[in-house]
Formats: C-alpha cells, sequence, structure tokens
C-alpha cells in the first residue's frame, strides 16, 4: 500500500503480504507478532501486541504496602523476585527507611543469582533453538564434537564417550516418534548454520544447563526460603545471621552460598560464554535486529555497592540513557521527574481522559478498553489481523522523554561502555576481537544475545565479590539484616510517594507507589518489556521490537524462524509488561466491558 | 489412568488404514531429515507403548510453576520430558510457534482423543468475551474447552489453577477463574502452591505414570500424600510454639535463635503443604526456615486474608477469628500451655474452614 517514515526514522511498507506469528512460544506470556514482507520476503512492517491483561495494580489498591512485593512478585515467575525487590525498594522509598549493608549485599547476590540463571535458561532453553537444529546433531561425529568442545574450554565434559551417549539418548527419543517439545519445527531450515558437531555439543549442553540452572538459586532458598517467589521484607531482608546460635543463616549456609558461586563461575565460564563464541561464529553473517540499538538505549543502573547510595558512582551496573546512537553523551535519567517517564495509550487497549497525551506513572491511569481498529480483519474473538493504526495491544508505550527506548542487557553494556566501565568495555571488546568484528556489529540480534552472555559472566562473577564484601562487613561485626524502626504503620507519614527501581535481567524497571493513610491508594509498575515491546505512541515512534524485525529477510515466510530469533533476542515477559497499571478500581469497575 | 492404546491402534480406530499408518512413518523420517531406514523404527516405536501425551497450557499466570517444575532434583526435569512423557505442547519450551504449534493440538486430538494429559498452568479470565488472554487471536478458555473435551484427566498446576491466585484477588478485574470452574466433566486433580514444589509436580506425574490412576485426593482434589498435613504440624520450630518463644520482630533476638513465626504472620497453622517436610529445591530449606513466615500460598484465595504479617489464621470467618487468634497470641509471650492453646483455636479453625469448602470443591 503505502510506505511511510515513522517519527523515529523507521521506513514502513504496509504492502505485500501479511504473516502472523501467535504464539511466539518459548517466552514467558502471550505475545503475537504481525509482519509484512515485500516481494524478497524482506520484512517491511512489524506489529508487537501484548496478548494479556490481568490487573494487579487494581487489586494492590487498598492493600497493605509492606504486603506489596508478594503480590508484584507473582507478576513474574521467569525472572522471579525481581518486582519483589522493586516493589520493596518503592515502599522504602516513601516511607524514608535505611536498609544494613548485609540486606543490600544479599539483595544484590540474589539479584546476581537470578541474572545468572536466568541468562542462562535464556540462551539454552528460550533461544538456542533459533540457531541450533536438533536433528542435525543426530548426524554429528561425537569425536568431531569432543575436538571442538575440547579447542574452546577446559570444561571437563568433553570426551567422545560423553557426547556419543548424549546423541545415543538424542536418537532414542527422535526415533520414538514423539518429539515432544521439538515436535512439529524448523529443523533442517537453511537459516539454520551450524555444523552437526557443534549442534551435538548445544543440544548437550542444552540438557546440562537445565541440570545444573537449579543450582544457582539456591542461593534465593538460603536467603528467602525457595526458589521460584523467595520472599522478602520491606526495610531489609527477612533471614538473619547468626554465626552464634543455631537458628540462622550460619558459616555451613554461608559455605554453601560460596560453593554455588564458584560452580556458578565455572559453568559461564567455561560453557556458555564458549558456546556463544563458537554459535556466534557461524552467524556473522546474519547481522540483523538492531532496531532501536543504534539509536535509543536506557538503563536506570543498579547493584548498590554501598547501601541506600543511589548515585550512578555507586552503582556496580551504572546507567543512563543514550540518544540518537552518540555514544559520546550519557544523559541523566530522572524517574521522579513527571517530564522524562511517560506512558500513551493511544494504540493500545486502554482509555485515557486525553488519549494522546502521556501520563507519568505516579499520575497515570488505567482502563481497559479492548477494541479493534476498523481495518482490523476477523472478528472480536476471532482475530486474523489488527489494525496498528488503531488500538492494538495490551501493552501501554512507555517513552523517555518522548523517545521510544531500547532496555535490557545490550543497553546496559552500551551505557555502561559509553560511561566508560573497563571492565564492561574489556569484556565487549574482548568478544568483538575473538569473532573479529567492528563495534557496531553489536548493534543487533545477535549483539544482543551476545550482551546477555557476557553479562551472566560479569554477574557470577559479581557474586564474589559482593559475597567477599559481606562476610567483610559480617567480620567487622555488623550483622544486622533489617531495620524495623518503621514497621508499624503508626510511624508512617499520612500521604507519601515512593519510587523503586531495578535493572531486571530483561532491563529497566520501575514501581511508584502513592501510600496514604498506611494504604496503597495507587501502584504501578513499568517494566522491560513494556519498553521493549511497545505498540506505537501518538508521534508515530515504533518500539524496540518493531523496529528491530525491519529489513530481516525470511527464507522461508511459513517458517518464522528470522522473527523468533529477533524477538527471543528480548527475552519477552508478557506476564510482566501486560499486567499494566492502574490507580483507582472504582473506575475500572464502572467499565462495561460485556 | 493409563493408555492403553498405541498411536497405532488409536489411529487404526479412526480408519486409518496400516498402510496410511506407514506411509505417516516414511514422511515423519523424511521430516526429521532421516533416512527410509528409520521409518521402521518409527512405526515399531508408535505400535507398542507410547509415552503419554502432556498438552502444557498456559493461562493468565506467571509461569512461576513451569519454572518450579525445571527445578526438580528427583527426579530431574530433563529425565520427565525426554523419558516419561512426551511433552507435546508447552508455549514456554516447545521449539514451534505460530501455526507450527497450535497443529499440534489438533494432532493430538487426532491421534490421542481421551488419551492425553491436560496440564494447565494459570486461568482463564472470564470478563471481555475471554479476551484479556488472548492466544492465536481468540480468547484462551476456548483453546481450554476444547483441549479439556479431548483430554483424559487434567492436573491443576499452582494456585491460579487450583484456586484463581493473584488475579483473581479482590477485586478479580479480569474474572479469573480456576479450572475445575469452566471444566466440569473431566477428573481435575489440583497441585496449589505458588509455585507448587518441584518434587511435588513431578511426584504427581511419575505417579500417575507409575500406577496409572490419580494419587488419593482429599475433599477439594488434592494429592493426600503432598497436602494432607499443615506446615505448622510438621514444623521444625514447632518446640518454640509450644514453649511460647516467638520472633517480635525480624532481625530480632528471637530471629537469630530460630523462633516461632506465628507472631509476625506465619500462616502455616491453616496451611496444607508439602514444605516442612520436603522443603525446597531439594530439601534445601524452606521460607519458615529462612526466616520468614509461610505466605500461605497453597490455600484457596489467600491473597485476600489480611496482611501477610497480621498474627491471624483466617479473615473468612471473620470477628470470631481474628479477636481469638489476637487475644491469645497477646497472652502468648511466655505462656506454653496458652500457645498450645492458640494452636487448637487455629486447628479448629482451619477444621471449620475445610468443612466449609468440602462439598463445593469436590471434584
Amino acid at each position: 500500500m503505502t510506505e511511510t517514515v515513522t517519527a523515529n526514522g523507521f521506513k514502513l511498507d504496509t504492502g505485500g503480504q501479511r504473516v502472523v506469528v501467535d504464539p511466539i512460544c518459548r517466552i514467558e506470556g502471550h505475545l503475537r507478532i504481525e509482519v509484512n514482507v515485500d516481494d524478497n520476503n524482506v520484512i517491511r512492517n512489524a506489529v508487537s501486541t501484548g496478548n494479556m491483561w490481568r490487573g494487579l495494580e487494581v487489586i494492590l489498591k487498598g492493600r497493605d504496602p509492606r504486603d506489596a512485593w508478594a503480590f508484584t512478585e507473582r507478576i513474574c515467575g521467569v525472572c522471579t523476585g525481581v518486582h519483589a525487590l522493586t516493589s520493596v525498594r518503592a515502599v522504602e522509598d516513601a516511607l524514608g527507611i535505611q536498609i544494613p549493608e548485609n540486606a543490600n549485599h544479599i539483595r544484590n547476590l540474589m539479584m546476581l543469582a537470578q541474572y545468572t540463571q536466568d541468562h542462562l535458561v535464556h540462551f539454552y532453553h528460550l533461544h538456542a533453538l533459533d540457531w541450533v537444529d536438533v536433528v542435525s546433531a543426530l548426524k554429528a561425529d561425537p569425536k568431531a564434537t569432543s575436538t571442538l568442545q575440547q579447542s574452546i574450554s577446559s570444561w571437563p565434559k568433553s570426551s567422545p564417550g560423553y557426547f556419543r551417549d548424549t546423541q545415543a539418548r538424542l536418537k532414542r527419543f527422535v526415533e520414538s516418534g514423539q518429539l515432544g517439545p521439538f515436535a512439529n519445527a524448523y529443523w533442517g531450515s537453511p537459516a539454520y548454520k551450524l555444523p552437526p558437531e557443534a549442534n551435538l555439543m548445544a543440544v548437550t549442553h542444552y540438557l546440562e544447563a537445565l541440570d545444573f540452572q537449579r543450582e544457582i538459586v539456591k542461593i534465593h532458598t538460603i536467603f528467602g526460603g525457595r526458589n521460584p517467589h523467595p520472599n522478602w521484607v520491606v526495610g531489609g531482608m527477612p533471614c538473619s545471621f547468626s554465626l552464634n546460635e543455631n537458628g540462622a543463616i550460619n558459616m555451613e549456609w554461608l559455605n554453601l552460598v560460596s560453593s554455588i558461586i564458584d560452580r556458578s563461575i565455572n559453568f559461564v565460564d567455561q560453557v556458555y560464554i564458549p558456546d556463544l563464541k563458537a554459535i556466534a561464529s557461524f552467524y556473522k553473517e546474519w547481522t540483523y535486529g538492531g532496531g532501536l540499538s543504534s539509536k535509543n538505549l536506557l538503563s536506570y543502573g543498579d547493584f548498590p555497592n554501598v547501601a541506600n547510595d543511589w548515585s550512578q558512582d555507586n552503582m556496580l551496573m551504572p546507567g543512563g540513557a543514550i540518544l540518537n546512537g552518540d555514544l559520546s553523551k550519557v544523559h541523566e535519567v530522572d524517574v521522579r521527574d513527571p517530564e522524562q517517564i511517560q506512558e500513551f495509550v493511544t494504540h493500545s487497549w486502554y482509555k485515557y481522559p486525553d488519549e494522546n497525551q502521556g501520563l507519568h506513572p505516579w499520575d497515570g491511569i488505567t482502563v481497559p478498553n479492548f477494541v479493534l481498529g476498523p481495518d482490523a480483519k476477523g472478528t472480536k474473538t476471532d482475530i486474523k489481523q489488527l489494525d496498528e493504526n488503531a488500538k492494538y495491544s495490551f501493552i501501554k508505550a512507555p517513552r523517555w522523554r518522548g523517545n521510544a527506548m531500547e532496555v535490557g542487557p545490550l543497553a546496559r553494556y552500551v551505557v555502561a561502555y559509553a560511561r566508560g566501565d573497563e571492565e564492561i568495555k574489556d569484556q565487549v571488546d574482548g568478544l568483538l576481537h575473538d569473532l573479529d568484528l567492528p563495534l557496531p556489529a553489536i548493534f543487533s540480534t545477535l549483539g544482543r544475545t551476545a550482551a546477555r552472555g557476557l553479562e551472566c559472566s560479569w554477574a557470577a562473577h559479581k557474586m564474589r565479590y559482593v559475597f567477599d564484601n559481606m562476610m567483610a562487613n559480617l567480620k567487622a561485626g555488623d550483622t544486622a539484616t533489617a531495620n524495623m524502626d518503621k514497621w508499624e504503620p503508626n510511624t508512617w507519614p499520612g500521604d507519601v510517594k515512593g519510587v523503586g527501581h531495578v535493572e531486571a535481567p530483561r532491563g529497566s524497571l520501575g514501581h511508584w507507589v502513592h501510600i496514604k493513610d498506611t494504604k496503597i491508594e495507587n501502584y504501578q509498575a513499568v517494566v522491560p518489556t513494556t519498553w521493549n515491546a511497545s505498540p506505537r505512541d501518538p508521534a508515530g515512534n515504533i518500539g524496540a521490537y518493531e523496529a528491530a524485525l525491519l529489513g530481516t529477510p525470511m527464507a522461508d515466510v511459513k517458517q518464522p524462524l528470522e522473527i523468533l530469533r529477533t524477538v527471543h533476542s528480548f527475552d519477552p515477559c508478557l506476564a510482566c509488561s501486560t499486567h499494566v497499571m492502574t490507580p483507582d478500581g472504582e473506575e475500572l469497575a464502572s467499565v462495561k466491558v460485556r | 489412568m493409563g493408555i492403553e492404546q498405541t498411536f497405532y491402534e488409536a489411529m487404526r480406530e479412526h480408519g486409518i488404514t496400516r498402510r496410511s499408518f506407514l506411509k505417516f512413518c516414511s514422511l515423519t523420517a523424511a521430516g526429521l531429515g532421516m533416512g527410509p531406514e528409520f521409518a521402521g523404527k518409527i512405526a515399531y516405536a508408535l505400535e507398542t507403548k507410547p509415552r503419554t501425551p502432556v498438552i502444557w497450557l498456559h493461562g493468565l499466570e506467571c509461569t512461576c510453576c513451569t519454572e518450579s517444575f525445571i527445578r526438580s532434583g528427583h527426579p530431574l526435569a530433563s529425565d520427565v520430558i525426554l523419558s516419561m512423557i512426551s511433552l507435546d505442547y508447552d508455549d514456554t519450551l516447545m521449539a514451534a510457534a505460530g501455526y507450527q504449534a497450535e497443529e499440534i493440538l489438533e494432532q493430538t486430538i487426532a491421534k490421542y482423543d481421551g488419551n492425553f494429559i491436560l496440564a494447565c498452568e494459570g486461568n482463564p479470565p472470564l470478563n471481555e468475551d475471554g479476551m484479556y488472554c488472548i492466544q492465536g487471536g481468540k480468547p484462551y478458555v476456548e483453546k481450554l474447552r476444547r483441549m479439556a473435551s479431548h483430554c483424559k484427566a487434567i492436573i491443576a498446576w499452582g494456585s491460579c489453577a487450583s484456586w484463581g491466585c493473584v488475579q483473581a484477588a479482590h477485586p478479580n478485574p479480569t474474572r479469573a477463574t480456576p479450572i475445575h470452574k469452566v471444566i466440569t466433566d473431566k477428573p481435575v486433580i489440583k497441585v496449589p502452591g505458588c509455585p507448587p514444589i518441584a518434587e511435588v509436580m513431578t511426584g504427581v506425574i511419575t505417579y500417575m505414570l507409575t500406577f496409572d490412576r490419580f494419587p488419593e485426593l482429599d475433599r477439594q482434589g488434592r494429592p493426600k500424600m503432598f497436602y494432607s498435613a499443615r506446615n505448622h504440624d510438621k514444623c521444625y520450630r514447632r518446640p518454640h510454639f509450644d514453649a511460647g518463644q516467638f520472633v517480635e520482630h525480624f532481625d530480632d533476638e528471637g530471629a537469630r535463635k530460630g523462633y516461632c513465626l506465628y507472631k509476625v504472620g506465619c500462616k502455616g497453622p491453616t496451611t496444607h503443604n508439602a514444605c516442612a517436610s520436603m522443603e525446597w529445591n531439594g530439601g534445601l530449606s524452606w521460607p519458615v526456615k529462612s526466616g520468614h513466615g509461610c505466605l500461605g500460598c497453597s490455600e484457596d484465595n489467600f491473597w485476600d486474608r489480611g496482611s501477610f504479617y497480621s498474627t491471624v489464621t483466617d479473615l473468612n470467618v471473620a470477628g470470631r477469628v481474628e479477636a481469638t487468634a489476637n487475644k491469645v497470641g497477646g497472652v502468648l509471650a511466655g505462656a506454653a500451655a496458652i500457645g498450645v492453646a492458640a494452636h487448637a483455636a487455629a486447628s479448629v479453625i482451619s477444621h471449620l474452614k475445610d468443612n466449609n469448602k468440602g462439598g463445593a470443591s469436590h471434584d
């Protein structure tokens, strides 16, 4: 039909064939992608749709703010704990609570453990099958796989016999004719580039990583009682240290934490990173999927080295914003400034009094409004094609100073790189050197995937650093884990607002809370996938998924492998992005929904 | 519970000839990029007992059940998926997407009608014609109903599928509804918890595969082997409760000594689950052992029973209970005998609650 250029500079063409992928699997939650491809099967238009709404903030209204972490933790069980931490930070900010150093160390440790486990599971179990052909692994010579493995890593599980055993198991599985989660997929597609021996290595590590990931989360079990969904508390952590009593975290458990850290570092550095490099080396030509990443990136920064100091200098992962690809300037981000973060619903299934106005989360409102546009095809309960010129997603459109932003590991890495963080720079430059690629190569689907791998290693090593700091603090005699001075609601001010932010594995996450007369008056969350999977805004800016898909050639439009690759590189979490916000349960209840 | 029919037998029953069956095997082998010699092997496998097909659907949820499932230490999740069941559909883990993914559902109905297990994580919202959870352009509840009508039995994973959980908390804006209230003509086993313990999940599956039936269920449809005791009954801190030794605030002296968490809101006395006996993540710890009270996450509507930090055991039975618990809690501090009385009160409350629920939720 027509060719247009978006406000953020992307060329769209809504002619050609429309391809719908729904559901996008191997993600958290329910996501739909529609694209238009031209005569050469190149994607010229992309539409990202959040397919679910749960209304958690409606549910939070009127509740005890000390309970909010448990509700918000259930926003997502994949990135478990991240909403809980954001929530306790928001409430502590509102009530002016300072947490003990140990609580800060434990929270950092738990969040770093989450990065390590989450990134590992994402790479092997949610993303690898976009690059790795499982069936091709059957054709591998286990000796060649062993040689390959031993040439890239000192990981001990590398004998020909080991890979032969895995291959035999896989063969039995495939020969059974019951392919389970591997059924009906895209095996044999020309888009797969790995030789059989590399495929066998990756499939073997798919299984190894599945077994190992459950070790990493034991750090949550020790400090938070279980995983998924460990426990937290406003004012610090619910666990106590007791080096002299038999009733709390003692030397044995601390030794276990230390041991898990060592094993995590080994696994990530000897299995994940070598696999990542090996796989990437076969896909260097596949340079697609950059989208917004070479333009606008956002990170709040996280992991305060010292408790209660939110300055970027104190962050182990420094944050900021990059605009228009200008790496020479990192902009400061203020989550309290009503002019900076705003959300729009022009193209979202919600209603605002003024549909073209953005609202800061402290002032935000949400009333669901599920209507299809005039050009949508199908019916209300059997949608064939959405109309992206109207409302088309349960995800709102958050913007920073009016700009659509990409968040996540790549955003964090580019921001930290631009800030001159030595560790991050060494990692990035080292990887690019090993793969013989220039810096701009990271603005791509593979760059996103690579940044996540580097960050997994970074997080595993940072666990050691934080653990050692915590032990030094304990040695100095400070064993406190919780500050209960303002635990009782009668010590709280009558009307306060607070904000908490976390760099979650998938990107920048913020919770904004308004507490009135000791109860939650309003609670809102703007989450990583809200940024990345964002629909269009009234100015016409497209979101990060939509931008990243443009220009990508598909080998076969019936096999959406390329779409999966790029969308998976963001590690979507739809339960997070689409629980979305509302301050006013009553207002919602008045909406006629049937 | 067992699947007597092999895939081959099921196909024959549907009027498919042996010739067509063998052709299907050849096509499957070719589709997998393997030589014709594999067709015979596939045919042999399909003629003998197959792994039980499992269709794992996701409604409104947070995926914590899947995450918990893959934490299982015995058996390992990889062994369950590769050797015990055939996880033919699970949108969180499956390689295919879009049309290829949804096609598997119809294939499953064709091949295994009445013979597959439907595992439900999350629940369907019924407001807005079901469109608060859209899958393939249609309401999730449609997909759930279609698959349920052809399945053998349903596993309701977690508190979302069993009770409604967080999105069904007041005022339940999407009208999120537990599985047994939408599907009323199939056996449902509830495996509640937010999430359930990993080894409880794999334990339920392996029991069903081993014994060809559901484990024995209680009146609310939960397997007795995991949900018949309250966490309080098996709690290792119980002697401190009986001795009237309580944590008054997080990280106080009592917390460091591992005293009872009843007064900082522990819901163990009214929570039926296996946390205290099996513990989490390979038997390493559980919430109470780490220092936080039990949230009661395996109980119906645990979100709407007052604050997680209030020393109240059940707000559903109103003032009487609140008064009892507060009053007893106030006297408790040093008196062992009254501690037992408080526990007795909590037990009665829990018992009342079960009685209230028993009839309505019986499946």
